[in-house]
């Protein structure tokens, strides 16, 4: 399953991360060789097995539905780089 | 500075503080002297010394009322994955710039309940994925420890919790905080020659700490001695209701297990980690640790964990998918690093690609693809079937054996710049002390021993699920027997 440039650009998207042209194909050979090492599982039998989904037997605690914190937009937005009022700012989305 | 007060481990000038032989307050004032004399070794992102003298202050009149908590008095580094509450916190990247938390994270409010002081926030591989502290937006931290023979090269404290662990081994701290995913607390106190101890998975609660993998990330304590271990993890652990996976279940206490007999406790030796191309040394502190638990009451039980192999290729699957989902909120919107563009994606791209370095890239990009449609099963579906498979293995382990042995890492500490090209050769140094992680099993490193050219090896032993106290107890037994008193070239007071 070698990946290829087009690939790659396409993981970044969803990444949301640029990458320059220029840099696909040495990324690309960087995650083949990852991966390619990474292969060797293939050897484990695993089809007998339950994928693991919690790495210690615990129950999930429950509590109450209810509201336990929020109501303070001061400190939410407290770290914004940019913010206006009582919201975040981002680039214009909507026509 | 009074350089006596550098020397005394947790314990000591815990005992101090309370018989009122030394105050809080000198006792900070010489370890603030100590970080500032330590400066060259990188080991602080940001050191907070009006802080940690506001809160000696507290800690001297409660010693003077009687009301001293477990770690009153005790001035320890924070790793700067902790969120703390109106001090900068940065992960070491450059996409947390000028993140200022509004909150104080479960474990480090838990210490400072405890009555530690703090020094400042240490420095740690970008977003804790690392193992030398290079991939660090603040820049290398030094390992004090310096091999005999190129004395003017620099060496690497391991990591990812290599500013806590070159800090401690430098007497610039008596103790500090770590996080472990694969082996983040363990290999760097190994390479700095301290005790790191990765409790079990749910122990300490992850709440406020800046998320890498979350089924693997796990805090615990750096510190210059088991015992001191044993208090600090004490002070930490807990159950936390705004942490769903911390556990319920009582902490005991733990400085009351070190003191037992290792009669009747049986030491597994897993033929698994004898891994091709270890250095000799390795292999034969390995079999003196077994001498030592062996003169000291323990049976020692051959034993085999069949997967470990694959532990490693299962976590470089299982460790960036996480990440990848956990790192998808640094957008540029809510807090950190923005870099503008004309569109709300441009924004992202922009903001992303300049905030974060290439390890953390490269992570991203591999958890992107492994969870990406056609691609789940083949990837992140098996390796959490092998990650069943290697916990099957502890399991059946302990069917046999109370505690496990085995080292830490497959070599000492290296030279800053080394492996930086080679990414797998970087991850192999977490081949010993991954499987562990990925069982959730708890797990200490030791000080044990030189290699040939000077530089501290560890010894690791790994426990039950929630048996901390027999890891500790093992752990105190190796201790006694190994002397282990050396001490790093770059010392504070000296």
């Amino acid at each position: 399953m070698a990946l290829n440039e087009e690939t790659v650009r396409r993981i970044a998207t969803l990444a949301r991360i640029r990458v320059p042209n220029q840099n696909l194909e040495p990324l690309a050979d960087e995650l083949n060789n990852i991966l390619g090492w990474i292969e060797q599982l293939s050897e484990v039998d695993t089809d007998t097995v339950q994928p693991m989904t919690s790495v210690i037997e615990t129950v999930a605690p429950q509590r109450a539905d209810i509201v336990t914190d929020g109501g303070d937009p001061d400190k939410v937005l407290h770290n914004a780089p940019q913010a206006k009022g009582a919201f975040y700012t981002v680039p214009k989305v909507v026509e | 500075m009074n350089n006596e007060f550098l020397n005394f481990n947790l314990a000591e000038a815990r005992n101090k503080l309370r018989k009122n032989e030394i105050g809080a307050v000198e006792l900070t004032e010489s370890y603030i002297e100590a970080v500032e004399e330590l400066q060259p070794l990188n080991a602080f992102i940001t050191e907070t010394p009006d802080k940690a003298m506001e809160m000696a202050r507290r800690s001297e009149a409660r010693l003077a009322t009687g009301n001293a908590g477990p770690m009153e008095g005790i001035p320890i580094g924070m790793k700067d994955l902790f969120c703390t509450e109106g001090v900068l916190t940065t992960a070491a990247s450059h996409i947390l710039d000028k993140f200022l938390p509004t909150y104080e994270s479960t474990v480090s409010a838990n210490l400072w309940n405890a009555g530690a002081v703090m020094l400042g926030k240490t420095n740690l591989d970008e977003f804790a994925m690392g193992s030398s502290n290079m991939t660090s937006h603040y820049g290398a931290v030094e390992n004090p420890w310096h091999p005999t023979a190129t004395e003017n090269k620099k060496y690497v404290p391991g990591g990812s919790s290599g500013g806590s662990a070159s800090i401690v081994a430098a007497h610039g701290a008596i103790a500090a905080t770590g996080t472990d995913t694969g082996g983040s607390i363990r290999q760097p106190a190994s390479f700095c020659g301290i005790v790191g101890m990765k409790p079990t998975y749910g122990r300490c609660s992850r709440w406020g700490v800046v998320a890498f993998a979350s089924s693997l990330d796990q805090a615990g304590p750096l510190s210059r001695t088991v015992r001191d271990a044993a208090i600090m993890l004490g002070a930490m652990a807990g159950y936390d209701p705004k942490d769903s996976t911390s556990v319920d279940v009582p902490v005991p206490d733990y400085e009351l297990a070190l003191d037992g007999s290792l009669k009747g406790k049986r030491i597994g030796v897993p033929k698994e980690y004898q891994i091709a191309g270890t250095p000799t040394e390795i292999e034969k502190l390995w079999n003196e640790g077994v001498k030592w638990l062996k003169a000291a009451g323990a049976e020692i039980i051959d034993i085999s964990l069949p997967h470990t192999k694959y532990a490693l290729p299962a976590y470089y699957i299982v460790a960036p998918a996480e990440a990848s989902t956990n790192l998808a909120r640094y957008d540029g919107v809510r807090y950190g690093l923005r870099e503008d563009g004309d569109t709300l994606q441009e924004m992202y791209e922009n903001t992303r690609s300049a905030g974060f370095g290439d390890e953390v890239q490269r992570r991203i990009m591999i958890g992107t693809y492994v969870l990406s449609a056609g691609y789940y099963d083949a990837y992140y579906l098996k390796a959490q079937k092998v990650r069943t498979r290697i916990a099957d293995d502890f399991r059946n382990a302990w069917e046999k054996v109370d505690a496990i042995l085995t080292p830490t890492t497959p070599s000492a500490a290296f030279a800053q710049g080394e492996k930086m090209n080679d990414p797998i050769a970087m991850y192999l140094n977490d081949v010993l002390t991954v499987p562990a992680s990925m069982a959730g099993l708890p797990a200490i490193s030791i000080p044990a021993g030189l290699s040939p050219d000077g530089l501290p090896l560890g010894l690791h032993v790994i426990g039950k699920p929630f048996d901390e106290e027999t890891v500790f107890l093992v752990a105190q037994h190796l201790e006694d027997a190994a002397q282990f008193s050396a001490l790093p070239k770059i010392l504070a007071g000296s």
